[in-house]
């Protein structure tokens, strides 16, 4: 089953004309360089022949274990190849991440696709070309350099003979590592340039696009039960009511894992309602009343300890001084598409097509949660709805895969019901931030004390099947393996929790819950969200109380130019500082994602209705440092539909529970933005255009999600004078406070 | 029992029980892909068709409720070789990131532009705005939006 691009053959640029790709390589073969660890996913899966194939018939087929979520990162790796191995972009065929055929580069997240696949994708397809043209130069009788390559043929003058010719079986069968250097940044032809997405033709005719949209021979549909709450176990079921049931296959049973197998999808639907009936459950009491944050947070035992520590000795006597505690609910990732998965198990070889992060991850989990050989299962990735994350994807995976095994070998469909995503997907972690600070009498950052307290932000199946749910709810379950916090420097729940602003004093500690009342797990940015709210809102409290504008307080305390450099350009295409009038507000957040990946900086203007409380983003100015940049186009696309849903965790999202875990069921009990309620986004990407300079790739995916929060934060403050810090900033919160100001 | 429907100008036939909502009969019995399931509750507006040249959710539409009425899918508004001008103008604009939602939008713009042809970015919001988006691709949809009915109307002008 492929749900491969069929390219024209002409790639588009957009705003520009089709690309025409002929040049001579006289003077522009790269020299040999002695490489010492190869970049990106090289260093992990060195053979070329894992990356990249020359088909006989005249295309290239490259290899990525990372996977399309929407990102258009199917796209950016086809850039890379077609530059480096000189060939029409239409010609490049991409395989994403399946088991049985690409490299395994664990999972598609922490914006790093681009630094891992990419770097490994043009390191190997130069390496690639080098081979092709020294093989070339032998058949032709000429020089390496005075050959010249125009979309795959290689030219000695008016003789040429193509990769297509040249391609044979084992040509790549060698390790990338003595290879040639890719090409000069300014002789690259894509690579750099908005070309359209070769996904979104597929996307708006209604052509078979997704995971949802295929279809196997004898292909069955399933529905899964899930326990009424976390702790529930499965006691009986009246299961013939339910097998007489018109198109009703097979009822699933494992321990309180239940599903049904159905004909039809929608038989299967109404067989697992009334499955849902007439299952009795045990131990399902659950507590009604909704759990508070952040007491349910600051009771609860965690982990500590230090990440930041600095003191240069400073004397804080004459420095004034300012507390605040910064709060974030549970929030979801909320995919608009159910998560969905199709397995299919012959007796010995299970096949399962999943919109995973990560096949080869989840390809183990399954063995383990299953009982069998990784050899014996291939996870093929297929893409759904954007998933920001960690979704229900892996567990549907497995669900699936209980389900096949029920199917006497056919293919079963699975796809949650939107009730199941809302209760069962793993949310992004409550958190509590304090923060306290000083500064001197001449407007100096004396001080910062923050610690940071949450849940973890990674449950992936890698770490053990444990973390899938149907794998805790088997008559045989495995059991969960110990929450763990990712390790710094990049970090999960301190993700950004050290400020990038130069303080005297800096201690950052950090307390990690291992257990609480919601599974938890990777949602975009992961930490990063809440502390950087907290980090750019206490900026602001901090600047106001030096009396200094809040831009200019950055700029004091930031020593990294490039930081430095979007707050500059997002403040001025904002006009930062011009009047505004009542009732309105502009409001700058900052950082560098992970303090180690792509800079941004954005300027939020809101209008804050006094009598609703509602905010009303109106508009959002942001100026971006992603180093180098494949697309610009998609890249700006990122950044812009994270401005967005980052307004829309700030302005409204927030997950209710109770001790049997989420009390969600559908976008009425968890709404998101909609589009009366979007600012208009203006993104400008630094170094483009033909003075880019050569810099290395720094991720995009995930840059805005904090600073766009903060940004609103400290734009409410700007309009009406009131702060808040209990994150979702609601229309309720923003009266109350208004009220509070006004009898102050 | 068998139902025939009239689906993008063609008669069709399905053997399915008559309440099965309009969305499975198209994408399961039908093969068509346009239509997308969401949330099955007429919240979020991935499976919008057109009936009668409204836009109806059919995700909660009982197919025996159509069975007399002319259905247009995403497929039958246009193709590769005839896209529709909402269809070019979200290729042109790259106006979405995921594309599971794309139907819906661009189902409920042809309706709402065969109404107000003419929309201002306000009313195209407002057109919308029972649509879901989760990718944040909004401010994208309402350009390609607004491309696509200035098109039209050039078009309706010569």
């Amino acid at each position: 089953m492929s749900l491969a691009y069929k390219p024209s053959r002409r790639e588009v640029v957009i705003g520009a004309g089709v690309l025409t790709i002929a040049f001579s390589l006289a003077g522009l073969l790269p020299p040999v360089v002695a490489q010492t660890g190869l970049p990106g996913s090289l260093g992990k899966t060195p053979a070329l022949d894992a990356w990249l194939r020359i088909d006989a018939g005249g295309g290239v087929t490259v290899f990525t274990g990372k996977v399309e979520l929407g990102q258009g990162i199917a796209t950016a790796l086809a850039q890379i190849a077609a530059d480096e191995l000189d060939v029409d972009m239409a010609r490049i065929d991409m395989i994403t991440g399946d088991t049985a055929l690409t490299p395994d580069e664990g999972y598609t997240f922490g914006s790093l696709s681009i630094q891992q696949s990419g770097m490994a994708i043009r390191f190997a397809a130069a390496h690639a070309r080098q081979i092709l043209i020294a093989r070339a130069a032998r058949r032709l009788g000429a020089t390496p350099d005075s050959l010249r390559v125009e979309d795959g043929l290689v030219f000695a003058g008016k003789e040429s003979v193509s990769y297509w010719q040249l391609a044979e079986e084992g040509l790549f069968e060698r390790d990338a590592g003595g290879g040639a250097a890719p090409k000069p940044a300014d002789e690259r032809r894509y690579a750099g340039r908005p070309i359209q997405r070769r996904d979104i033709p597929s996307r708006v005719f209604g052509q078979q696009s997704f995971l949802q949209d295929i279809r196997l021979p004898g292909m069955l549909h399933g529905r899964i039960v899930r326990p009424p709450g976390s702790g529930a176990v499965l006691a009986a079921i009246d299961e013939d009511r339910i097998s007489a049931m018109p198109g009703v296959k097979n009822i699933v049973r494992d321990g309180s894992f239940l599903g049904v197998i159905a004909r039809g999808e929608f038989q299967a639907i109404q067989a697992a309602e009334a499955l849902a009936g007439v299952a009795r459950w045990s131990n399902q009491a659950r507590s009604s009343s909704s759990q508070e944050l952040p007491e349910l947070l600051t009771s609860l035992p965690a982990r500590s300890s230090v990440i930041a520590e600095k003191d240069r000795g400073a004397r804080l006597v004459a420095a004034k001084k300012i507390s605040a505690r910064y709060t974030r609910p549970f929030q979801a990732h909320a995919s608009l598409a159910p998560s969905a998965a199709i397995a299919q198990f012959d007796g010995n070889q299970l096949t399962v097509w999943s919109h995973c992060q990560g096949v080869f991850p989840l390809r183990k989990a399954l063995a383990q949660a299953l009982r069998m050989d990784t050899e014996n299962i291939r996870v093929i990735h297929a893409p759904a709805a954007g998933c920001y994350g960690q979704n229900g994807a892996d567990d549907a995976a497995l669900d699936a895969a209980l389900l096949a095994r029920a199917a006497g070998g056919r293919p079963v469909r699975l796809q949650w019901m939107r009730g199941d995503e809302f209760r069962w997907e793993p949310f992004g972690s409550a958190m509590v931030i304090d923060i306290s600070g000083a500064v001197t009498g001449d407007g100096r950052l004396a001080d910062w004390q923050c610690a940071v307290k949450g849940f973890t932000h990674s449950s992936r199946p890698g770490d053990g099947a444990g973390n899938l749910i149907a794998a805790r709810h088997m008559a045989n379950p495995i059991t969960p393996p110990p929450a763990r916090n990712i390790p710094r420097p990049t970090g999960g729940l301190d993700r950004n929790a050290v400020p990038p602003y130069q303080s005297d004093r800096l201690k950052v500690m950090k307390h990690f819950i291992a257990e609480g009342p919601l599974r938890t797990g990777a949602l975009r940015s992961l930490g990063s969200y809440a502390n950087v709210f907290a980090i750019e809102s206490f900026m602001d409290e901090l600047a106001a109380l030096a009396g200094i504008d809040p831009v200019a307080f950055r700029l004091k305390h930031l020593g990294d130019t490039r930081g430095r450099a979007v707050i500059e350009e997002a403040a001025s295409r904002a006009d930062w500082g011009s009047p505004m009038t009542a009732g309105h507000g502009r409001g700058i957040g900052y950082s560098r994602y992970k303090n180690l990946g792509g800079y941004l900086a954005v300027v939020a203007q809101v209008a804050v209705d006094a009598d609703s409380g509602e905010i009303r983003v109106m508009r959002a100015v942001a100026a971006a440092d992603c180093g180098e940049i494949i697309n610009p186009d998609g890249t700006r696309n990122q950044i812009e539909g994270g401005i967005v849903q980052s307004t829309s965790w700030t302005l409204m999202e927030e997950v209710s529970f109770d001790s049997g875990g989420a009390t969600l069921s559908d976008w009425l009990s968890y709404p998101i933005l909609t589009f009366d309620q979007v600012p208009l986004v203006d993104v400008h990407l630094m170094c483009q255009g033909p003075k880019r300079t050569t810099k290395k790739p720094l991720g995009a995916g995930e840059l805005a999600q904090g600073p766009m929060a903060a940004a609103i934060g400290n734009a409410l403050y700007d309009a009406v004078g009131v702060r808040l810090r209990d994150l979702p900033l609601t229309p309720e919160k923003v009266r109350a406070a208004l009220q509070e100001k006004g009898e102050g | 029992m068998r139902i025939k429907l009239k689906v993008n100008e063609e008669v069709r036939e399905a053997d399915v029980s008559p309440d099965t909502p309009l969305l499975y009969v198209l994408r399961d019995d039908l093969g068509l892909f346009g239509p997308k399931f969401g949330c099955g509750l007429g919240q979020c507006g991935a499976c919008m068709v057109h009936v009668d040249g409204r836009a109806v959710r059919s995700c909660i539409t009982p197919v025996e409720a159509v069975a007399g009425s002319a259905i247009v899918t995403l497929e039958g508004l246009g193709g590769p070789e005839n896209a529709h001008p909402l269809q070019q103008a979200f290729i042109d604009h790259q106006a979405l990131q995921c594309g599971y939602c794309t139907n819906g939008m661009i189902m409920t713009a042809a309706a709402f532009l065969s109404e107000n042809p003419d929309p201002s970015e306000g009313e195209i919001r407002g057109a919308l705005s029972a649509n879901l988006c989760r990718c944040g691709s909004h401010t994208r949809i309402i350009r390609a939006v607004k491309a696509a009915s200035q098109k039209q109307n050039e078009r309706g002008a010569k």
